[in-house]
């Protein structure tokens, strides 16, 4: 027994002993934090990506983008159309090792459509949900709605208990001036375990053992470090200070692929970025506003020189596009995505035409810390419509400080940039930006225009169960966009993420979203 | 002396109220919180909902004066960007913006202060040419520079230090260091050294200065003649006469240096409070910036009132408050 | 009656010229070759910044002017380098030679700015504080206190970030210096106020004031004529330092982002810009306006130096 137990605690404690270099931690060097622990603090998609390595949702995207099982098993439509009803797994635990039952689905829906709730409008559909038994629960909503599973995907589900035990059963009450227990503290069901935050420093996560799932990646842990600057980022990945980053500046790609120990996984982003015009009687300055003449969109749009901007702007890392949705985004097509050539001088005529005065001056708003390279994309486009004798004033700030000017239609052209996502479906755009902005559609109509066909296509869409005639009548839709130039669309924006050879895999996803549960790390280290 | 001391007391509680004000005046016209803080896709009557639960349709005397007793008790609210407390966030990265004052001011004494005596000791060679040189080069290069040139120098070219965060910290208690651990130690030295640069230039000409006044004086001259060694003279008991200024100067050079870290902060991404109120500018973040406005006058108020305190209790001349020719801060 | 000397009338007195000349200032000038090799660098830096929209080959603040496809050229000396790029070109195809001379000139001209602007404010106050004393001078003080208790930096960053957020865009670009010159004048002037209070309440003690203010003499020719030139030596050197450390205050805001925007860089702004691609290869971004910037707050700086030395009676 003596022995045994001698024998034990020998193995033990040189367990114990070894140097905590043979632990698989994973540097992640993001380009910005995330906000909170908790993911309905914000609309805001990095944060909701990085806490879905510690909470889940229903369902998930697969590798490919499809969608998954995930805490729910399956799930059926009830015979009134608007119920579903969503058999749960069983055998989930969350990390403070509390069961996962259908209360704590519950308890999280009426946690994020909260009226307090920021995230409330990623759930729009959402009216109520019932408790049939511990593993089976319906979900109703306000009328036949396709696409509730691509919105849950991005719906992280709680444990009941905790929320109840630390008063967080509502959302963080900003105007209460109290900051939420979720805020600092997570528990959740998924692959990764909070074990510390320091905000604008560092989050630790580190492994759930118990997952109920099988592991595909082989880390212990790793560590979010925001390194805002992306000089510094390239220089913190170049001397190992950090192993992956998933923002690496397009500027530096060369010299990163150029080196021995880093390599550089390079693709295209679902988000495709697009131009904005104005439709209201008068500019932001109060002078008349032309951009409501189809002439003077299209004018803009010939006078921009995208293969330059392509080349020069984006090192010939983006894909130019002539549709407002990517191509591997259900909804494409193929026909829609044709691009004008470069025409300054048809464009100046045009402007001609229209009778735009010489010397038009008007707000062109971007954001400093939004589209890639958009400060610089947006001077060089600034510079060529100058050249048509305009005069754009360039306005480039924060998105805190734009977006005020930007909802309240207090701006003329401005940009966006779009991925569709947690829906990953052309309707996405054609609800929330281009229908006319009525309730809970076209929020992101900024420009205020209203083209009632367009409305009446996306509307049937919107309650059309069948895939195929959805995907038609949303198409239509788009043509419509395109024939009057509603936003001009610019690019799909290059996505660049670079990793250590410390990093033996690390898939790349077409939605730009890093998922650590299939990386891998060692080889030779 | 009480009454001096409760005058100039009562002088900083005027000042702080004062710097209150402006900084709640500032804030008020500064971006709008509500956009900060709601969703893009939230309707007019969310917005309107939360402008009347944040109190923001009160009056601006009363916002004011809840401001100010909320400050007092060190509540600043929450930050808009995070949601965090403010002065938890605060208190968070103030460890590494003093840890990085520290480092720097040491730096500066133990440079600045033998390179002042060597130029006036040597006034005409050669040396101290070259260094009154060096240290006019240094005056007039911005920390920012300074700071891009020792990262790529020291990081990308030659790899020794890093050139981002601050490496591993101990905690002990609240604080968090960067002394203990090697890395936190090699990840001080450049941000450290690029703040210091402005500081040795401003302690290197004032001990120049003072020296140059003391070699003069009677009882140096006495002390030579009595055939005490140069060395002696110079590095024991000139430079005492030196350092009562030269203390003066660093103490009130610290809130300086303090505001001044966050260009430092930027530069080298140094998680401490200034790179924070960078961020918060950024983000229209009100509550921290405000927090740090009110925290750093707070420190620059104190240290100015203890040097005040300290003159006037050493030289009882100073105790009606006459005309004190220049600013304490130059 | 033309010959006789006229004892009422002051013999004529040589031209101002004439006395700078003889003047001790000018024999310490030229036995320092440190100083004129600084004011010649100085002069040469402003005389070209100022004439920069005629000896430059493109006016970089122009976007009309600017050209993407001849973005990032290197130095001409460099492989891939072009005439008229003397010294390469940013990402916007912007000729970083014209950007520094442009930019040089908004500084210069921020800098000098905001000093006189803070001269100007901080003496009268001063001068009224001193002058008059009572409650006057106690406001004057007490609004002098706050300000100093708050950093420099501090201060100028939100003045200037205010300013930049609360203005509509076309004035934004418009009122982007002025904004600046304000920013950095507004910490600055206390300094000035302190020193001529100072002197003013030694002065309005003294006899000739108080016989000027019996046969009534208006306030304002006491203060500018008798008692402001008393105080003018320790201005002037605190003014020439202070012009250093404004362009450098401009440069560190432009550099933080809330100085001047991109599309009409100060040299700080073109640090900025240039920062980001320091590692990617396009080096002289960064390191042309930073030498430039180092260049005129030297030579501003020395010749501060000497004057300060020259101008202090305890060394001579």
């Amino acid at each position: 027994m003596k022995l045994r137990h001698f024998l034990l605690i020998t193995a033990a404690s040189s367990a114990l002993a070894l140097p905590v270099q043979a632990q698989n931690i994973l540097d992640w060097g993001a380009n910005r934090d995330i906000g909170s622990l908790d993911p309905y603090s914000f609309g805001d998609s990095f944060t909701i990506n990085v806490l879905n390595h510690v909470y889940e949702g229903l369902v998930r995207y697969d590798r490919d983008l499809g969608i998954e099982p995930a805490l729910a098993t399956s799930w059926e439509i009830l015979d009134d159309q608007v119920t579903w009803r969503f058999t749960l797994r069983e055998g989930v635990t969350f990390h403070n090792g509390n069961t996962f039952t259908a209360e704590d689905v519950q308890a999280s829906l009426e946690r994020v459509s909260h009226e307090t709730s920021p995230l409330k409008g990623n759930l729009p559909a959402y009216v109520s949900s019932e408790v049939v038994d511990d593993y089976t629960i319906d979900i109703t909503l306000n009328g036949t709605y396709p696409l509730l599973l691509n919105d849950l995907t991005n719906i992280h589900i709680f444990d009941r208990e905790w929320l109840v035990e630390n008063n967080a059963e509502l959302p963080t009450d900003i105007g209460a001036g109290v900051e939420g227990y979720a805020t600092y503290n997570a528990n959740g069901t998924g692959p990764f375990v909070v074990e510390s935050r320091q905000p604008e420093a560092q989050t630790v996560f580190m492994v759930n053992p118990d997952w109920w799932d099988d592991p595909q990646h082989n880390l212990d842990g790793f560590v979010l470090r925001p390194v805002t600057s992306p000089a510094t980022r390239v220089a913190a990945l170049l001397s190992g200070e950090i192993d992956f980053t998933n923002d690496a500046p397009v500027q530096d790609l060369p010299r990163l692929e150029a080196s021995p120990d880093v390599n550089v996984l390079e693709g295209v982003d679902l988000r495709t970025v697009m131009i904005g015009f104005p439709f209201r009687d008068t500019l932001a300055s109060g002078e008349p506003n032309p951009f409501a003449d189809i002439r003077v969109r299209e004018a803009m749009y010939k006078a921009i020189d995208l293969d330059l901007i392509h080349e020069r702007i984006m090192r010939g890392k983006s894909r130019i596009a002539g549709a407002v949705v990517a191509p591997p985004i259900p909804g494409y097509s193929e026909d829609l995505d044709t691009v004008p050539a470069y025409d300054l001088e048809g464009a100046k005529a045009l402007l001609a035409e229209a009778g735009v005065p010489e010397g038009l001056s008007f707000e062109f708003n971007c954001l400093s810390d939004g589209l890639v390279n958009e400060e610089q994309f947006c001077q060089a486009i600034a510079s060529m419509w100058s050249r048509l004798g305009l005069e754009p004033q360039l306005d480039v700030a924060p998105r805190a400080v734009q977006s005020p000017k930007r909802t309240g239609g207090n701006t003329d052209v401005y940009t966006l940039g779009w991925a569709t996502l947690p829906m990953l479906d052309s309707y996405s755009p054609l609800i929330q930006i281009f229908h006319s902005k009525e309730g809970n559609s076209g929020v992101f109509n900024w420009g205020d225009w209203s083209y009632p066909e367009l409305d009446a296509l996306v509307q049937a869409a919107g309650s059309e169960l069948d895939l195929d005639t959805r995907l038609q009548l949303q198409n239509e839709a788009m043509q419509i966009i395109k024939d009057n130039h509603i936003m001009i669309p610019l690019h799909q924006q290059p996505m660049a993420w670079a990793v250590t050879d410390a990093v033996s895999d690390m898939p790349l996803f077409p939605d730009n979203k890093p998922r650590l549960w299939f990386a891998r790390m060692g080889g030779d280290g | 002396m009480l009454a001096f001391l409760l005058k100039r007391t009562a002088n900083a509680a005027f000042v702080m109220l004062a710097v209150a004000l402006l900084a709640f005046l500032i804030f008020r016209s500064f971006g709008d919180p509500v956009e900060m803080m709601v969703n893009e896709q939230a309707t007019q009557e969310d917005r309107a909902e939360l402008r009347e639960r944040l109190g923001l349709n009160d009056g601006f005397f009363t916002q004011y004066v809840r401001f100010v007793t909320n400050a007092v008790q060190g509540d600043f609210g929450i930050s808009y960007r995070n949601q965090q407390d403010v002065m938890v966030l605060i208190a968070e990265r103030l460890p590494a913006t003093f840890e990085l004052v520290l480092v720097a001011t040491v730096i500066s004494l133990v440079v600045g202060i033998p390179l002042g005596v060597v130029t006036a000791v040597h006034r005409d060679s050669r040396l101290a040419d070259a260094l009154q040189l060096t240290s006019i080069v240094g005056v007039s290069l911005p920390s920012f520079v300074v700071g891009i040139l020792l990262i790529l120098a020291f990081s990308v070219t030659l790899g020794w230090l890093p050139a981002f965060g601050r490496g591993e910290t101990v905690d002990i208690g609240w604080w968090s260091t960067g002394l203990l651990t090697p890395s936190g130690r090699a990840a001080l030295v450049l941000p450290a050294v690029s703040l210091s640069t402005f500081q040795i230039t401003l302690v290197m000409r004032l001990v120049r200065a003072e020296m140059l006044e003391t070699l003069r004086t009677d009882y140096v001259k006495f002390a030579r003649a009595r055939g005490v060694p140069r060395g002696r003279v110079h590095w024991v008991h000139a430079l005492r006469n030196c350092l009562m200024p030269v203390i003066t100067l660093t103490g009130m050079q610290i809130g300086n240096l303090i505001a001044f870290a966050l260009v430092t902060e930027t530069v080298f991404q140094w998680p401490g409070m200034g790179l924070l109120f960078i961020q918060a500018v950024t983000f229209v973040d009100i509550p921290v910036m405000a927090a740090y406005l009110m925290l750093v006058s707070f420190i620059f108020v104190v240290l100015n009132t203890i040097v005040d305190v300290t003159y006037a209790w050493v030289d009882p001349r100073l105790r009606d408050d006459t005309a004190k020719a220049g600013g304490s801060n130059g | 009656m033309a010959d006789r000397t006229d004892p009422t009338v002051a013999p004529a007195e040589p031209s101002r010229l004439a006395q700078l000349r003889d003047s001790d200032l000018w024999h310490s000038f030229r036995g320092h070759p440190s100083a004129m090799f600084a004011a010649g660098l100085l002069v040469l830096l402003a005389l070209t910044a100022m004439t920069a929209p005629w000896i430059t080959p493109q006016n970089p603040y122009d976007l009309a002017a600017l050209e993407l496809w001849n973005s990032e050229i290197p130095p001409i000396w460099e492989d891939r380098g072009q005439w008229p790029f003397l010294l390469g070109t940013d990402v916007q195809g912007r000729d970083i030679f014209s950007a520094i001379l442009y930019g040089s000139r908004i500084s210069l001209i921020i800098g000098f700015a905001s000093v006189i602007l803070a001269l100007a404010v901080g003496l009268s106050l001063g001068l009224i504080a001193g002058y008059f004393g009572g409650w006057v001078d106690n406001v004057i003080m007490r609004v002098g206190d706050v300000l100093l208790s708050m950093p420099f930096i501090l201060i100028a960053i939100l003045i200037s970030a205010v300013a930049t957020a609360a203005l509509p865009p076309d004035l934004k670009s418009a009122l982007a210096a002025p904004i600046l010159i304000v920013a950095i004048a507004v910490p600055s002037w206390v300094q000035y106020a302190r020193t001529v209070r100072a002197s003013a309440m030694v002065e309005r003690k003294k006899e000739y004031v108080q016989a000027a203010r019996l046969i009534r003499v208006k306030p304002w020719r006491i203060m500018l004529h008798h008692i402001l030139p008393n105080t003018l030596t320790p201005i002037m050197v605190a003014a020439t330092l202070n012009f250093g450390l404004a362009i450098l205050s401009e440069a560190t805001l432009s550099f933080l982002g809330v100085g001047m925007p991109a599309d009409q860089p100060s040299l700080g702004t073109l640090i900025r810009i240039g920062n980001q691609y320091l590692f990617s290869g396009l080096w002289w971004i960064v390191v042309f306006p930073a030498i430039q910037l180092c260049l005129i707050v030297l030579s501003v700086n020395m010749i501060g130096d000497w004057l300060r030395d020259a101008l202090n009676p305890k060394l001579n």
